[in-house]
């Protein structure tokens, strides 16, 4: 007979305790993201696919196509092409090729590079049909972005 | 026109006091349906509907149209007459009790005599419903899911029936009106606390909605009782079971809560509805608020907690109350 009754406020007890917590969730702000609308700060240690850095000044690439990067990378997704043009002492970029589907953002090529000229970017909506849509030009992608 | 003078002024008034109360079915059911989801969304941290109009709110309308334009399929081996009718039986017993219903003092279709057991009457009808629904599917899961429905509002339909008879006792008369205007000073919560109590359990219970969700349990049963049923005839289930909750819940703020009675407004004959209103819908607020809270209980656990507890305390209650009365 006592059991019956502590059974009963018990129970009472905890339904009303559970009650509790969601009255209290109900009033608590939402978690959720709105995506296509808001969206959330991407942290400084995202890493995308590596992007080349435009010199400030010139508005250039810095990229001085040493080809440290080409050795460097374990998963040899990226070629660096160049060519040295009449009456210019340096070398200039004519294209650097990433293979991203190859790549798994291991970032050796982003510490091997000895001018800085390669950072990861904040790219993360990236769909495609074929793999050759993954293959990218990072100079003609600088360009783009850039004007 | 003498032919139209000499008619009852009855046959005016049902058809209007329908026509009105339909609308009320479908425009609470979308309502509720919204709100539902919404709380639900809150309860959970989440947003709920937020995609059509703003913040959702025609979500239910167009998940209406969705509905409607979708094929009803009737299963092979279904008895098909009695599988078609079943959606209809639920739906339609479930306005019946708006008729009695006393929403403002002048806003009441009829007022009978014996209105709470004509309610009560009505209201055990979706029960049949279920039962047709559960056993035309002719599918494991619709039968046991309506059998499982049919014993649990047996056991619940009695504790109802006690906690509305203790009010009952209170007041001296059976009809909504008198019951109503009986609590102008003292709302009959205040007398019979217990009661209140036990009939709000009971009603969830008799609603079929969660932490009672049994007779559609959806991890046992897939969907119970409406397994087979598809587009507007399982609409129709789900506004039975909508209007079923407003149902108990203007019942019991017409029988506990004091009705219309509150604060005056200018009219007050018509706009008191909006006392009665805020009412039932706090304790569908209730409702909603218990079934994203418990967890759905075992049905032992079901039937053991009428017979042990609801039914004897009821009883008690009523005994007393029979004995105050008296004296």
């Amino acid at each position: 007979m006592k059991k019956y009754f502590t059974d009963l406020f018990t129970g009472a007890k905890s339904l009303i305790e559970g009650m509790v917590v969601t009255i209290k969730a109900f009033f608590s702000p939402v978690v959720t993201v709105q995506y296509p609308r808001e969206k959330n700060i991407i942290p400084n240690a995202y890493r995308g696919h590596i992007v080349l850095v435009s010199d400030d000044k010139t508005g250039e690439p810095k990229c001085i196509a040493c080809g440290t990067c080409e050795r460097a990378c374990p998963s040899s997704c990226i070629k660096v092409l160049s060519e040295k043009k009449e009456g210019e002492k340096k070398k200039s970029l004519t294209a650097f090729n990433l293979d991203f589907t190859r790549c798994s953002l291991c970032g050796i090529c982003v510490e091997s590079c000895p001018l800085g000229a390669i950072e990861y970017s904040n790219e993360y909506n990236l769909s495609g049909f074929t793999k050759e849509e993954f293959q990218y030009d990072l100079l003609k992608y600088l360009k783009e972005s850039s004007c | 026109m003498d032919f139209i003078a000499n008619l009852p002024p009855h046959f005016f008034r049902i058809p209007i006091a329908l026509t009105l109360v339909i609308s009320l079915v479908f425009i609470n059911a979308l309502i509720m349906v919204y709100l539902e989801r919404k709380i639900a969304g809150h309860m959970q941290f989440r947003l709920g509907p937020m995609e059509v109009g703003w913040h959702g709110v025609l979500q239910t309308a167009i998940d209406a149209v969705k509905l409607m334009s979708k094929q009803l399929i009737v299963p092979e081996k279904a008895h098909t007459k009695l599988f078609r009718i079943a959606p209809l039986l639920a739906f339609t017993p479930a306005v019946l009790p708006f008729v009695v219903m006393p929403f403002a003092p002048k806003l009441q279709a009829v007022d009978i005599n014996i209105g709470i057991i004509f309610i009560l009457a009505m209201a055990s009808l979706n029960v049949m419903a279920i039962f047709v629904a559960g056993w035309a599917s002719n599918n494991k899961y619709g039968l046991l899911g309506s059998m499982r429905s049919v014993s649990q509002n047996i056991a619940y339909e009695i504790p109802v029936l006690f906690s509305l008879l203790s009010a009952v006792f209170v007041v001296g008369s059976f009809s909504l009106g008198d019951i109503v205007g009986y609590q102008s000073k003292i709302w009959l919560f205040m007398i019979q606390p217990i009661a209140f109590l036990i009939y709000f359990v009971s009603s969830v219970a008799e609603t079929n909605r969660a932490p009672f969700d049994l007779p559609e349990a959806e991890s046992e049963l897939t969907a119970g009782f409406h397994t087979e049923y598809s587009g507007m005839a399982f609409a129709l289930f789900f506004l039975g079971e909508y209007t079923e909750m407003f149902v108990v819940s203007s019942i019991a703020t017409a029988v506990f809560l004091g009705g219309w009675h509150g604060f005056p407004l200018p009219f007050f004959e018509y706009s008191s509805v909006v006392w009665f209103l805020l009412k039932t819908y706090f304790l569908m607020f209730l409702m909603i608020w218990f079934r994203w809270t418990f967890p759905r209980v075992r049905f032992d656990q079901l039937l053991n907690f009428s017979w042990k507890y609801l039914i004897p305390f009821s009883l008690v209650n009523l005994l007393i109350t029979a004995v105050v009365v008296k004296l």
